[in-house]
């Protein structure tokens, strides 16, 4: 028998986020949009940081956006990325605006240019947890 | 028009100054490196302790713990989080509630055990939104800025070097310094990388020690027994709007750091040609680039070329730094750096003495960006 390999961390899903984890099961990438002035933002919030209205949904977005920036994770900082490193992590600025921390698919970002276009793709954990990671746009 | 937090320009003196030493000290707590550094500072300053009517305490469990064991009911007491950027943000509250008469004489301890006892900052220790992507840790915040701004500016890792080089040499020059072998560029290019492209050299230390100020009116101040030093600028300004990504500004915190620039130059009435040594947060090598940036020194994404051929060392265009820092004297967030910024007005800084220093200047580059210009009172 294999000793199980130590878990990742999860993300900390709650009443204000789950509307997010719910859409990337399902293949959706959103951000949270104020139903009231339109304002786009990411991670998610109680309220809208531009005008306070509680009216908020998860919105899908286009997939889209550029390498803002990335890091080569050669410390372990968990035991579950132990066997990984050293790993890519990304900072990917969406076409709507929100930027998100991912991990870039299909190519090392040593390769690429800051500003490049990526384009988001799923992966599933498990049953109950799909993670938004990005790769080159075009790449499939 | 004069804004009105101008009326603080030279209200307010440091006058005593104290730490511990630096390294690791298992055989002791908080409390007791707290209770040391207030013991130095009450001597340097020549005050009698029970005249200390404000403390604001740092790092610190329990700020009232603290004035039990330091003999202490003041009548007024701010607890700050255990932040790195909270040093000046301390040092601006308590000159105002000086200036307020909410008390006279104000103790600022800030204690750290972060060596005896292990702390990683990142990880477990500080659960985040990008934990599933493996993402943690303000080195990492950092090394995503740098390489944002090599990608921008052509900003190269040995230009990079020149900070952790300059200021390793002001640490070998400081008898307190936790870190005394000079290095190379050659040594901070073969580190050993932790978040790339960050490498060991380019993180400041993790160590015990302790530091406290006291600061009063300029009026008391007369009758203590160091010349007073005077806090003749101040300057603040946040940035909150991506704090789900901790310690992180697309922008390197520019525009923040050019309103705290204007608000302190303003305020003391100099700017950065007048600046006879920099005091500059320096959690993560980057950070200084950025803050030269943003205050003015050189222009945006001009801080690679700015710093090469040895600019920061005493001796150089802008001493910064002189202490050794917290990249290589000692992890005090801040605190120790506005100790050293007193020390070099004051003329006591042995083999790392600016000449002459009539203008020193702290400047943390931060999600809640601060600077403090002081000069001879
Ligand atoms: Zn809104």
């Amino acid at each position: 028998m294999h000793d199980t390999p130590p878990a990742k961390p999860r993300p900390m899903i709650d009443a204000t986020n789950r509307g997010f984890w719910d859409a990337a099961r399902a293949g959706t990438l959103t951000v949270q949009r104020c139903d009231d002035c339109g304002h786009s933002h990411y991670p998610g919030s109680p309220v809208c940081p531009n005008c306070l209205s509680s009216r908020q949904s998860w919105a899908p977005v286009s997939g889209r956006g550029e390498l803002l920036s990335w890091v080569r994770f050669h410390r372990a900082y968990w035991d579950g990325f132990r066997e990984e490193v050293p790993y890519n992590v990304i900072l990917v600025g969406l076409e709507e605006g929100p930027m998100m921390i991912s991990n870039l698919l299909g190519a090392e970002p040593e390769s690429l240019q800051v500003g490049e276009a990526l384009e988001v793709v799923f992966e599933a954990v498990d049953d109950t947890l799909t993670l938004p990671k990005f790769r080159p746009a075009g790449a499939a | 028009m004069t804004p009105a937090f101008h009326r603080l320009k030279d209200r307010i003196a440091v006058v005593g100054v104290g730490n511990t030493a630096y390294g690791n000290f298992p055989h002791t707590d908080d409390y007791g490196l707290g209770a040391e550094a207030f013991r130095r500072a009450v001597e340097d300053c020549g005050l009698d302790k029970n005249q200390v009517d404000g403390l604001g305490v740092c790092r610190l469990p329990y700020y009232a713990r603290m004035g039990e064991i330091l003999g202490l009911n003041p009548r007024w007491t701010v607890q700050f989080p255990a932040h790195g950027r909270m040093s000046a943000m301390a040092i601006i509250e308590a000159a105002a509630a000086l200036e307020a008469g909410l008390c006279d004489y104000a103790a600022l301890i800030y204690a750290n055990i972060g060596r005896s006892r292990r702390v990683n900052y990142g990880g477990e220790e500080s659960p985040g939104v990008w934990d599933p992507y493996g993402y943690t840790s303000p080195g990492a915040a950092h090394a995503l800025m740098f390489q944002r701004h090599m990608a921008l500016y052509g900003t190269t890792t040995r230009q990079l070097a020149e900070v952790s080089v300059a200021i390793r040499h002001h640490a070998c020059l400081n008898p307190d310094a936790v870190m005394k072998q000079p290095i190379t560029i050659e040594d901070h290019e073969a580190a050993r990388p932790i978040t790339a492209p960050l490498r060991l050299l380019d993180y400041c230390l993790i160590n015990d020690g302790a530091v406290c100020l006291i600061l009063t009116t300029k009026e008391r101040a007369r009758d203590l027994r160091k010349r007073p030093v005077m806090i003749s600028g101040i300057g603040a300004r946040e940035a909150y709007t991506n704090a789900s990504l901790p310690n992180f500004d697309r922008n390197f915190w520019y525009d923040e750091v050019r309103d705290v620039a204007d608000q302190a130059y303003g305020m003391a009435g100099v700017g950065p040609g007048d600046v006879d040594a920099l005091m500059c947060y320096d959690n993560f090598s980057p950070t200084v680039l950025f803050s030269l940036e943003g205050l003015g020194f050189c222009k945006q994404g001009e801080s690679g070329g700015f710093v090469e051929g040895g600019t920061l060392r005493l001796g150089g265009r802008l001493p910064t730094n002189t202490d050794g820092g917290h990249l290589s004297n000692s992890y005090m967030q801040g605190w120790a750096l506005n100790v050293e910024a007193v020390r070099q007005i004051r003329g006591e800084c042995g083999a790392r003495q600016v000449p002459d220093a009539q203008v020193v200047q702290f400047a943390a580059t931060t999600p809640c960006s601060r600077s403090i210009i002081y000069t001879p009172g």
